[in-house]
């Protein structure tokens, strides 16, 4: 587990180096994200080919809190989709690395995304593709806990339950601030596992820091045959950097070199750029 | 351009979903990539049959459009190629962002299939007519727009619309037309269809005001004026050559469309003769209103979209309707 703790201050560190180089971004959420994002695809949980990014049997991953780009990116170069160099072009004039990830452009992304609530119907689909063709591979959807509040999740949520699929699991990244605020105070999204147990799924409420736990849940997939599932992961925003650590203004803010350094110092790792 | 039809039209009248749900069954039973995907839409969509005939590859999401045209991207992602069929002032409207952002933008191949488009749902009213979504949908790059104008052009677009690996609308109406274009005809994308020849003044049209195109095109004659009538399927992409041919060798052209003239068919070729030919031009449709209840075939005679109309709009563009 040690080596995904570091790969995945790793990926904080590299996302913060990205914001920073760009002066855009979303630091609060990659930083929140970035180890749910580095189990599935450092810790072999999803079925990938960088090789080969279109290989038909792959498990697909949609990143539909498409903001969070960074860590996204990260995660993709650090599992050798392109390489790690290229993350220094986030946001160039022409770059690969769009703001929001885009399929067309970028190996490894399943789906453009960017506005809110469009990862789960698309996960939905895929998972009923695998089903229409009897073939196996799994579908994953990081959502946000704001983005929730978009209806069309749960349209998403409904098919998936209606059609048992057992092939998708929807990853909750709650880390209960959105642009504006703290979600509670927006509106309200507590209690957040009945809803979605009630909605058909089977739920698991995780840590979603502890990567033991994260391991143990990805790993015992599905949770109920013939059940969605869906892992609410509680997180931190701005986790692992004290002064980004759970204040919705770094939800997009942008560290200065010298904040940059600091991270640095308490994550462990160097400034890669 | 393609030179298509005899102006004769058949007596008889045919909904064109008829040949849309026979053929999707028929494409179906042939590629087992062919899924289909509906909002609580089994009987409008015709594809009652389909769900017999297939019922694994039948997707009934509820009413949730946002979703329907979501789990279409999904689908083609999974290698399927989705017909997502619905209404069209629903499937449109209300899925308007994951039309640009999942289809448009993500080039996934996905078919949206827009039923009962224009004004068919008549006395239902404005709610439930689809003006806009012409305009909506030409207007996001990699989307395909196709307005067919009988059974038979049905037909071959919804065959088309399989070879071609990429983002489609197709825009389907359920008011009753006759065939307008004879067996030999060949839908081919990008090309408007010539279906009467002149050179007085050009008729531009699709869907199902073709035969009525057809009918003016007569009257007019009768008047000793010559009317080319362009049966524009292809919305996107569109016919430049046939537009800037009729505006060089006619006196002036007539769009005629059932959806509003803003963005739609008749915006779509003033663009064109602005940038490449201006010529006199008319436009037949919908004004900035939306259109009052009773039956389409009342609004459409209420909005000048008929023989009538655009005899009219032809004279007055012509300058000789006193």
């Amino acid at each position: 587990m040690k080596h995904l703790q570091q790969a995945a201050n790793l990926t904080r560190i590299r996302a913060m180096s990205m914001t920073h180089h760009s002066q855009l971004g979303h630091t609060g959420g990659d930083l929140s994200s970035a180890d749910v994002l580095t189990c599935l695809y450092l810790g072999g949980i999803l079925a990938v080919d960088p090789a080969r990014p279109h290989w038909e049997q792959r498990d697909r991953f949609i990143m539909s809190k498409g903001h969070c780009s960074g860590a996204f990116y990260a995660t993709l170069a650090a599992r050798g989709f392109f390489p790690v160099e290229q993350l220094k072009t986030f946001m160039d004039p022409l770059s690969m690395l769009n703001g929001h990830p885009d399929r067309n452009k970028l190996p490894g992304v399943e789906a453009n995304t960017g506005p809110l609530g469009h990862g789960a119907p698309i996960a939905v689909g895929a998972a009923l593709a695998a089903k229409m063709r009897g073939e196996h591979w799994r579908v994953f959807v990081l959502t946000g806990d704001g983005e929730l509040q978009e209806g069309s999740n749960w349209e998403a949520a409904m098919t998936a339950h209606h059609y048992k699929l057992d092939n998708l699991t929807v990853i909750v990244d709650r880390n209960r601030i959105q642009q504006g605020d703290f979600t509670e105070n927006t509106i309200q999204m507590d209690p957040l596992a009945p809803k979605w147990s009630s909605f058909g799924f089977a739920v698991r409420e995780v840590d979603g820091h502890n990567h033991e736990e994260l391991m143990q849940v990805f790993q015992s997939l599905p949770l109920e045959p013939g059940k969605p599932t869906c892992i609410i992961a509680n997180t931190v925003k701005g986790k692992g950097v004290s002064f980004a650590e759970n204040k919705p203004a770094w939800h997009h803010g942008v560290p200065t070199r010298e904040q940059l350094f600091m991270a640095a110092e308490e994550l462990g790792v160097e400034v890669p750029w | 351009m393609v030179v298509a039809a005899p102006v004769e039209t058949s007596a008889k009248t045919y909904d064109c979903r008829e040949a849309y749900s026979r053929t999707l069954e028929e494409m179906a039973a042939q590629d087992k990539r062919v899924c289909a995907v509906v909002n609580d839409s089994v009987s409008s969509t015709k594809l009652k049959k389909f769900k017999e005939l297939f019922p694994d590859r039948f997707v009934n999401v509820g009413i949730a459009e946002q979703n329907m045209v979501g789990v279409g991207a999904g689908l083609a992602n999974g290698g399927m190629v989705p017909y997502v069929c619905g209404a069209s002032c629903f499937l449109t409207a209300r899925a308007m962002e994951q039309v640009k952002v999942d289809l448009g933008y993500s080039k996934w191949n996905v078919k949206l299939c827009g039923m009962s488009s224009g004004m068919a749902y008549g006395q239902l009213g404005a709610t439930h007519h689809s003006i806009e979504d012409m305009a909506w949908t030409r207007i996001i790059p990699n989307l395909t727009v196709i307005v067919p104008a009988d059974p038979l052009e049905t037909e071959q677009v919804m065959r088309y619309s399989l070879r071609h690996d990429g983002p489609m609308f197709l825009r389907i109406s359920r008011v009753p037309v006759p065939e307008v274009h004879d067996r030999g005809y060949q839908f081919t994308l990008g090309r408007a269809a010539l279906m009467n020849d002149g050179d007085d003044v050009t008729i531009i049209t699709n869907g199902i005001l073709v035969a009525r195109a057809l009918q003016a095109a007569k009257l007019l004659e009768q008047r000793g004026i010559f009317a080319r009538v362009l049966n524009m399927s292809s919305i996107k992409p569109l016919d430049y050559d046939a537009i800037i041919k009729a505006a060089k060798e006619t006196r002036g052209i007539v769009t005629v469309e059932e959806a509003l003239t803003a963005g739609g068919l008749g915006g779509a070729v003033a663009e064109v003769l602005a940038l490449h030919h201006p010529a006199p031009m008319r436009m037949l449709g919908l004004p900035d209103v939306f259109a009052p209840t009773g039956s389409a075939e009342f609004l459409l005679d209420h909005f000048h979209l008929n023989a009538d109309g655009m005899v009219n709009a032809a004279l007055d563009l012509l300058g000789e309707n006193k």
